[in-house]
């Protein structure tokens, strides 16, 4: 395997007397599809805000290409590069496609706002991760099915030349079609060199984009492997125990 | 073929059915607004003789402008979800400091009119930190200060009293015409800034290979409205002097006044980021705080800007007066404001709206006031008419909302 793009190193964090993330390692590369996986509690929304600068981890290194980095805040996490897609998007209904993906971080000539810029930028990413179904992206987020937000909301992150995106369940909400686009343009990401975290629930969606799974079990990392390595029920497995015969820690 | 080049090959016909899908799916926009205005017109005007005359259309205007200005300031409040109740007698207290400062102090118009939007801001800013610093809801915040500033401008104008004004220049604001020619001018200047800047738009957007606003489409738009425009100075500067020793003809120099107001705060939330994140909190404050958003500034900023114009509306007021009383900007003038915003197609769940809402909906609001003085039914009813016009219009503000949301 490449070395990783952002490597966590035996992180530590807990509220009160609650310790959430035991020694936890996790390693995102370049270009792979790393699923994160593991039940309601196992802690997958606490290492995310670690890695979004949202808390501060008490023990551990962050490695981001092979520097040590201490992301002190949600800005550090996206000088670096690295974007998250919650799962409720953040979008803002009442504005088009555009204003959404240069929301905060609006291009301007003078004063006002460039807007022919922002929309040659805007359409050039979306064509540049292959997205076709959207048909003018003048028109309002309110308009859209819940599969072009997510496009949109992912679009987004990529803007800015990001190079770790986390994926916080985007296929939750969606029908069939939906999440096949979504997942095609998760996989389309990676192709392009990026890091990819996915969170999720849906072990067929993983299997088939996913190159990595990390498994937490509460609290600690019960295994990071290849894909090809594993089978469905080692991944079951490894979420509801912690362990699995076929999968050497 | 890529969406863009179907996009280009559009028709008038498809962006007519494109226009009705919109409407369909909730964005009406200011849709009822125009229809309300055509139709109170045309029963008005078959009902009273005088009504159409440009004597009262030139009446109309003057009337409606305080209620506009204080209506484009809410716009600001509106917009992000909250409201403001005390913007009618923010207007009273700061026509109140601008009249005193006048004459009473011996103040000249140039420096008491800063001073007393300057209190208009300040004004404003209370407001605004109390509801985005200290998260009280602005009902309630506004609601107290509706009582606070009606005690300060009785306070101001001694019980009862009422303080006259002689400053030539301000009630000329209200009382006086532009010249034909002058009227004319401002016609040709506005028109042809406004056609430019609109070609300017499509050429940078072609250049830039982005979807173009069908021209023939954007043609007949600007055609229409300066056909309308052009109509409207025509009419004011047609001689309406009741004799003619008293000849009196021309724009109502209030006109031009509304006309930068109107252009200032349409650049602000179109063109600058400002305006782009007062939409973006209205929307969802969360998804603009998460984007980095500094959402208590715009929402203070917000505050200072509608009591800011409230006070603007307080010199139209005491321009119109000839004098500021405890009464100014109180009893129905807020809620005329706050109606002509939402008439006009403001959302009052934050969000939608735009700057001339205020105007269309300020000239439905006194069309039914003029017209039904004219018709001689009393205050009673026109009362009961325009909050039935009021609640019609919040009504298809949320059934079209609810219509967005199913969508």
């Amino acid at each position: 395997m490449s070395t990783p793009l952002l490597s966590l190193r035996g992180i530590n964090k807990s509220f009160g007397p609650v310790h959430v993330l035991k020694d936890v390692d996790f390693d995102v590369y370049p270009g792979q599809v790393t699923a994160l996986v593991g039940d309601n509690g196992a802690g997958k929304s606490t290492l995310i805000k670690c890695i979004a600068g949202i808390y501060t981890p008490e023990s551990g290194d962050v490695l981001f290409e092979g520097a040590k980095v201490d992301i002190d805040g949600p800005r550090t996490a996206t000088a670096l590069g690295i974007e998250i897609v919650y799962q409720d998007l953040a979008l803002c209904d009442n504005l088009d496609i555009v204003h959404n993906m240069f929301l905060g971080r609006e291009e301007k000539k003078g004063i006002t706002l460039n807007e022919t810029s922002m929309e040659s930028l805007a359409r050039k990413t979306l064509d540049g991760l292959n997205v076709r179904t959207v048909k003018s992206i003048r028109q309002t987020v309110s308009s859209l099915s819940g599969g072009q937000r997510q496009t949109v909301a992912i679009a987004r992150a990529v803007l800015w030349n990001s190079k770790v995106v986390v994926l916080d369940e985007p296929t939750a909400a969606l029908g069939v079609a939906q999440t096949e686009q979504v997942l095609n343009l998760v996989r389309r990401l990676a192709d392009k060199g990026l890091a990819v975290v996915l969170i999720s629930h849906n072990l067929n969606d993983i299997f088939e984009v996913a190159d990595n799974i990390a498994a937490l079990y509460l609290g600690k990392m019960a295994a990071q492997v290849k894909k090809n390595d594993v089978t469905k029920n080692e991944v079951i497995e490894l979420i509801t125990t912690g362990k699995s015969e076929g999968v050497a820690k | 073929m890529t969406t863009q080049q179907v996009l280009e090959k559009e028709t008038l016909k498809g962006a007519a059915s494109n226009y009705i899908s919109r409407i369909k799916s909730g964005d009406i926009g200011s849709l009822p607004a125009v229809l309300g205005l055509i139709s109170l017109v045309a029963v008005f005007g078959a009902m009273s003789e005088y009504f159409l005359t440009n004597r009262n259309f030139a009446n109309l205007l003057t009337q409606a402008a305080p209620v506009m200005v204080i209506a484009m300031g809410l716009v600001f409040v509106l917009l992000l979800g909250e409201i403001d109740l005390s913007a009618g007698y923010a207007s009273g207290v700061c026509g109140a400091v601008l009249v005193l400062l006048v004459t009473n102090h011996g103040w000249s118009w140039y420096t008491a009119l800063p001073a007393s939007i300057a209190v208009g801001a300040l004004l404003g800013t209370l407001i605004g930190t109390l509801v985005s610093r200290l998260g009280i809801p602005s009902f309630v915040v506004t609601l107290a200060a509706f009582l606070a500033f009606q005690g300060v401008l009785l306070l101001l104008a001694g019980e009862g009293g009422t303080i006259p004004i002689a400053d030539k220049t301000i009630l000329s604001v209200e009382n006086s015409n532009l010249s034909p020619t002058q009227g004319w001018i401002l016609w040709a200047v506005t028109s042809a800034l406004y056609v430019a800047t609109g070609l300017n738009r499509i050429n940078s957007r072609r250049k830039a290979g982005l979807v173009v606003e069908l021209s023939q489409l954007w043609a007949m738009k600007t055609g229409a409205l300066l056909i309308i425009t052009g109509g409207a100075v025509y009419e004011l500067n047609q001689e309406r002097g009741l004799s003619a020793a008293n000849s009196t003809k021309g724009v109502p120099i209030v006109a031009p006044m509304i006309l930068v107001i109107l252009v200032a705060g349409t650049f602000l939330l179109s063109r600058t980021s400002f305006g782009r994140h007062i939409y973006a909190v209205g929307g969802n404050a969360e998804a603009a705080r998460r984007a980095g958003i500094n959402v208590k500034r715009v929402r203070t900023i917000a505050f200072v800007l509608c009591s800011s114009l409230a006070a603007v509306a307080g010199m139209l007021f005491a321009s119109r007066m000839n004098s500021i009383s405890p009464s100014t900007g109180g009893s129905s003038t807020l809620l005329y404001a706050v109606g002509a915003a939402v008439i006009g197609g403001v959302s009052l769940f934050g969000g939608k709206g735009r700057m001339r809402d205020a105007i269309l909906g300020g000239l439905v609001v006194a069309v039914i006031d003029n017209g039904m003085g004219l018709l001689g039914y009393g205050a009673g009813i026109q009362f009961l008419v325009t909050g039935a016009v009021l609640l019609v219009s919040a009504g298809v503000d949320a059934v079209s909302r609810r219509g967005a949301l199913s969508n």
